[in-house]
Protein backbone atom coordinates (compact mmCIF):
# COMPACT_ATOMS: atom_id res chain seq x y z
CA UNK A 1 0.00 0.00 0.00
CA UNK A 2 1.18 3.37 -1.32
CA UNK A 3 2.11 5.99 1.36
CA UNK A 4 -0.73 8.46 -0.10
CA UNK A 5 -3.37 5.36 0.10
CA UNK A 6 -2.55 4.99 4.37
CA UNK A 7 -3.10 9.04 4.28
CA UNK A 8 -6.12 8.43 2.52
CA UNK A 9 -7.82 5.88 4.01
CA UNK A 10 -7.03 7.07 7.76
CA UNK A 11 -6.94 11.14 7.04
CA UNK A 12 -3.83 11.19 7.93
CA UNK A 13 -1.47 14.26 7.69
CA UNK A 14 2.29 13.45 5.67
CA UNK A 15 4.16 15.37 8.50
CA UNK A 16 8.04 13.81 6.55
CA UNK A 17 8.57 12.03 3.35
CA UNK A 18 6.20 14.03 1.19
CA UNK A 19 8.93 13.54 -1.69
CA UNK A 20 8.19 9.62 -1.42
CA UNK A 21 4.06 9.79 -1.72
CA UNK A 22 4.88 6.44 -3.52
CA UNK A 23 6.57 4.45 -1.07
CA UNK A 24 5.25 1.13 -0.54
CA UNK A 25 4.47 -0.42 2.58
CA UNK A 26 3.17 -4.51 2.65
CA UNK A 27 3.17 -5.59 6.00
CA UNK A 28 2.23 -3.78 9.41
CA UNK A 29 2.91 -4.00 12.70
CA UNK A 30 1.20 -2.10 15.91
CA UNK A 31 3.17 -1.87 19.41
CA UNK A 32 3.70 1.05 21.73
CA UNK A 33 6.25 -1.08 23.19
CA UNK A 34 9.77 -0.36 21.21
CA UNK A 35 11.85 -3.87 22.58
CA UNK A 36 9.14 -5.65 20.59
CA UNK A 37 9.21 -3.80 17.82
CA UNK A 38 13.45 -4.56 17.93
CA UNK A 39 12.01 -8.18 17.85
CA UNK A 40 10.41 -8.60 14.38
CA UNK A 41 11.71 -8.31 10.85
CA UNK A 42 10.17 -7.61 7.80
CA UNK A 43 11.13 -5.52 4.71
CA UNK A 44 8.82 -2.68 4.07
CA UNK A 45 7.21 -2.50 7.01
CA UNK A 46 5.05 0.24 8.55
CA UNK A 47 5.40 1.38 12.17
CA UNK A 48 1.69 2.11 13.80
CA UNK A 49 2.23 3.53 17.38
CA UNK A 50 1.28 5.58 19.54
CA UNK A 51 4.30 6.31 21.58
CA UNK A 52 5.98 9.35 20.09
CA UNK A 53 9.12 10.44 20.65
CA UNK A 54 13.02 10.68 19.68
CA UNK A 55 13.46 6.67 20.58
CA UNK A 56 10.70 5.99 18.16
CA UNK A 57 12.77 7.16 15.52
CA UNK A 58 15.90 5.35 16.61
CA UNK A 59 13.97 2.38 17.02
CA UNK A 60 12.60 2.48 13.72
CA UNK A 61 16.03 3.52 12.47
CA UNK A 62 17.25 0.24 14.14
CA UNK A 63 14.93 -1.95 12.97
CA UNK A 64 15.29 -0.40 9.68
CA UNK A 65 11.76 0.83 9.30
CA UNK A 66 11.18 3.66 7.02
CA UNK A 67 7.63 4.23 7.70
CA UNK A 68 5.87 4.93 11.07
CA UNK A 69 2.22 6.33 11.24
CA UNK A 70 1.75 8.08 14.78
CA UNK A 71 -2.33 7.56 15.75
CA UNK A 72 -4.09 9.31 18.00
CA UNK A 73 -2.89 12.74 16.78
CA UNK A 74 0.05 12.97 18.30
CA UNK A 75 2.30 15.43 17.90
CA UNK A 76 5.77 14.76 15.96
CA UNK A 77 8.12 17.17 17.66
CA UNK A 78 10.75 19.27 15.52
CA UNK A 79 13.56 16.99 16.73
CA UNK A 80 11.67 13.82 15.77
CA UNK A 81 11.02 15.41 12.25
CA UNK A 82 14.65 15.94 11.60
CA UNK A 83 16.41 13.00 13.17
CA UNK A 84 13.34 10.97 10.26
CA UNK A 85 13.96 13.55 7.81
CA UNK A 86 17.92 12.67 7.89
CA UNK A 87 17.26 9.12 8.10
CA UNK A 88 14.77 9.41 4.88
CA UNK A 89 11.62 8.34 6.64
CA UNK A 90 8.13 8.65 6.35
CA UNK A 91 6.34 10.12 9.39
CA UNK A 92 2.55 10.06 8.84
CA UNK A 93 -0.12 11.40 12.04
CA UNK A 94 -4.03 10.67 12.06
CA UNK A 95 -6.33 10.86 14.62
CA UNK A 96 -7.41 7.22 15.21
CA UNK A 97 -7.03 5.18 17.51
CA UNK A 98 -4.46 2.52 17.30
CA UNK A 99 -7.39 0.16 16.96
CA UNK A 100 -9.31 1.56 14.13
CA UNK A 101 -6.13 2.33 12.47
CA UNK A 102 -5.42 -1.01 12.43
CA UNK A 103 -8.65 -2.37 11.54
CA UNK A 104 -9.31 0.30 8.33
CA UNK A 105 -5.35 -0.71 7.09
CA UNK A 106 -6.34 -4.40 7.43
CA UNK A 107 -9.59 -3.43 5.67
CA UNK A 108 -8.24 -1.47 2.91
CA UNK A 109 -5.22 -4.71 2.30
CA UNK A 110 -2.36 -4.17 4.23
CA UNK A 111 -1.29 -7.50 5.64
CA UNK A 112 -0.16 -8.71 9.43
CA UNK A 113 2.67 -9.95 10.00
CA UNK A 114 1.87 -12.83 11.54
CA UNK B 1 43.41 -5.07 11.44
CA UNK B 2 40.69 -3.79 13.86
CA UNK B 3 39.44 -0.70 14.40
CA UNK B 4 38.41 0.27 18.08
CA UNK B 5 35.76 3.04 18.48
CA UNK B 6 34.56 4.84 22.20
CA UNK B 7 31.20 6.38 22.76
CA UNK B 8 30.31 7.63 26.05
CA UNK B 9 26.83 7.17 27.45
CA UNK B 10 24.98 9.92 29.69
CA UNK B 11 22.26 8.55 32.36
CA UNK B 12 19.25 9.88 31.82
CA UNK B 13 19.64 11.10 28.37
CA UNK B 14 16.86 9.74 26.35
CA UNK B 15 17.47 12.74 23.56
CA UNK B 16 21.12 10.90 22.65
CA UNK B 17 20.36 7.30 23.37
CA UNK B 18 20.71 5.36 20.05
CA UNK B 19 23.54 7.46 18.98
CA UNK B 20 26.21 5.15 19.27
CA UNK B 21 23.85 2.50 17.73
CA UNK B 22 23.07 4.76 14.52
CA UNK B 23 26.72 5.27 14.27
CA UNK B 24 28.24 1.71 14.40
CA UNK B 25 25.11 0.62 11.99
CA UNK B 26 25.79 3.46 9.21
CA UNK B 27 29.53 2.30 9.28
CA UNK B 28 28.46 -1.34 9.31
CA UNK B 29 27.03 -0.28 6.36
CA UNK B 30 29.40 1.05 4.41
CA UNK B 31 31.69 -1.62 4.80
CA UNK B 32 29.00 -3.92 2.92
CA UNK B 33 28.30 -6.18 6.08
CA UNK B 34 24.55 -8.22 5.44
CA UNK B 35 22.05 -6.59 6.35
CA UNK B 36 20.78 -9.62 8.99
CA UNK B 37 23.60 -9.06 10.59
CA UNK B 38 23.95 -5.62 10.89
CA UNK B 39 20.20 -5.96 12.39
CA UNK B 40 21.20 -8.24 15.41
CA UNK B 41 24.01 -5.92 15.77
CA UNK B 42 22.69 -2.78 15.99
CA UNK B 43 19.17 -4.83 18.44
CA UNK B 44 22.14 -5.49 20.72
CA UNK B 45 24.00 -2.50 20.89
CA UNK B 46 20.47 -0.68 21.38
CA UNK B 47 18.88 -2.49 23.74
CA UNK B 48 22.02 -2.38 25.64
CA UNK B 49 23.10 1.48 25.26
CA UNK B 50 19.02 1.94 26.23
CA UNK B 51 19.92 -0.08 29.35
CA UNK B 52 22.40 2.41 30.25
CA UNK B 53 20.50 5.45 29.62
CA UNK B 54 17.67 4.07 31.64
CA UNK B 55 19.45 2.25 34.83
CA UNK B 56 22.77 3.68 35.24
CA UNK B 57 24.73 7.55 36.18
CA UNK B 58 27.05 7.24 32.88
CA UNK B 59 28.53 4.68 30.73
CA UNK B 60 31.36 3.72 28.04
CA UNK B 61 30.75 1.73 24.96
CA UNK B 62 33.56 -0.03 23.71
CA UNK B 63 33.45 -1.45 19.51
CA UNK B 64 35.88 -3.44 18.19
CA UNK B 65 35.39 -4.42 14.92
CA UNK B 66 37.78 -6.68 12.68
CA UNK B 67 37.50 -8.35 9.08
CA UNK B 68 35.06 -11.50 10.67
CA UNK B 69 33.63 -9.91 13.72
CA UNK B 70 32.38 -7.16 16.09
CA UNK B 71 33.04 -6.83 19.90
CA UNK B 72 31.34 -4.40 21.63
CA UNK B 73 31.94 -3.89 25.66
CA UNK B 74 29.46 -1.84 27.37
CA UNK B 75 30.63 -0.83 31.00
CA UNK B 76 27.92 1.36 33.24
CA UNK B 77 28.94 3.03 36.60
CA UNK B 78 25.23 2.78 38.13
CA UNK B 79 23.19 0.81 40.66
CA UNK B 80 24.32 -2.70 39.11
CA UNK B 81 22.14 -6.15 39.26
CA UNK B 82 21.26 -8.17 42.22
CA UNK B 83 20.22 -10.92 40.33
CA UNK B 84 21.56 -11.26 37.01
CA UNK B 85 18.95 -14.91 36.26
CA UNK B 86 16.22 -12.74 37.06
CA UNK B 87 17.12 -9.83 34.85
CA UNK B 88 17.55 -12.08 32.31
CA UNK B 89 13.97 -13.57 32.70
CA UNK B 90 11.24 -11.77 29.52
CA UNK B 91 9.42 -9.18 31.55
CA UNK B 92 10.90 -9.02 34.84
CA UNK B 93 12.43 -5.35 35.20
CA UNK B 94 13.13 -2.30 37.47
CA UNK B 95 12.41 0.43 34.97
CA UNK B 96 10.96 3.66 36.26
CA UNK B 97 8.03 4.93 34.99
CA UNK B 98 10.00 7.65 32.96
CA UNK B 99 11.55 4.74 30.89
CA UNK B 100 8.27 3.01 30.55
CA UNK B 101 7.11 5.98 28.79
CA UNK B 102 10.32 6.16 26.75
CA UNK B 103 8.94 3.05 25.16
CA UNK B 104 11.03 0.66 27.01
CA UNK B 105 11.28 -0.94 30.35
CA UNK B 106 9.62 -4.10 29.81
CA UNK B 107 12.05 -6.67 30.91
CA UNK B 108 12.28 -7.35 27.03
CA UNK B 109 16.16 -5.55 26.47
CA UNK B 110 18.86 -8.56 27.98
CA UNK B 111 16.38 -11.38 26.51
CA UNK B 112 16.69 -9.22 23.00
CA UNK B 113 20.16 -9.41 23.09
CA UNK B 114 20.79 -13.11 24.59
CA UNK B 115 19.02 -14.30 21.22
CA UNK B 116 20.42 -11.72 18.61
CA UNK B 117 24.22 -12.43 20.04
CA UNK B 118 26.64 -15.15 19.09
CA UNK B 119 27.78 -14.90 22.47
CA UNK B 120 26.96 -12.53 25.36
CA UNK B 121 28.24 -11.99 28.98
CA UNK B 122 26.98 -10.06 31.34
CA UNK B 123 28.74 -9.40 34.89
CA UNK B 124 27.54 -6.58 37.56
CA UNK B 125 28.38 -5.37 41.02
CA UNK B 126 25.75 -4.05 42.96
CA UNK B 127 26.30 -0.34 43.64
CA UNK B 128 29.10 -0.44 41.19
CA UNK B 129 27.65 -1.27 37.65
CA UNK B 130 27.60 -3.76 35.12
CA UNK B 131 29.59 -4.79 31.99
CA UNK B 132 28.38 -6.01 28.99
CA UNK B 133 30.40 -8.11 26.41
CA UNK B 134 28.40 -9.05 22.91
CA UNK B 135 30.42 -10.89 20.10
CA UNK B 136 28.64 -11.19 16.64
CA UNK B 137 30.55 -13.02 14.06
CA UNK B 138 29.73 -10.82 11.15
CA UNK B 139 29.97 -13.58 8.45
CA UNK B 140 27.24 -15.67 9.66
CA UNK B 141 23.30 -14.22 9.25
CA UNK B 142 21.76 -17.04 12.04
CA UNK B 143 22.16 -17.03 15.25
Amino acid sequence: MKVEEICSVLNGELVCGSDKPNREVTHAFASDLMSDVLTVSCNNLLLITGLANLQTIRTAEMSDIDCILFVRNKSVTTEMKLLAEELGMTLIKCPSTMFRASGELYRAGMKPLF
Amino acid sequence: MAISFEYKVTGGDFTHAGYASSQVKKMLKQLGVDSTVIKRVVVCLYEAEVNIVAHAWDGVINVELDTDIIFMKLTDNGPGIANIGQAMQKGFSTASPEVREMGFGAGMGLPNISANADNFVIKSKPGVGTILEITINLNSAAV
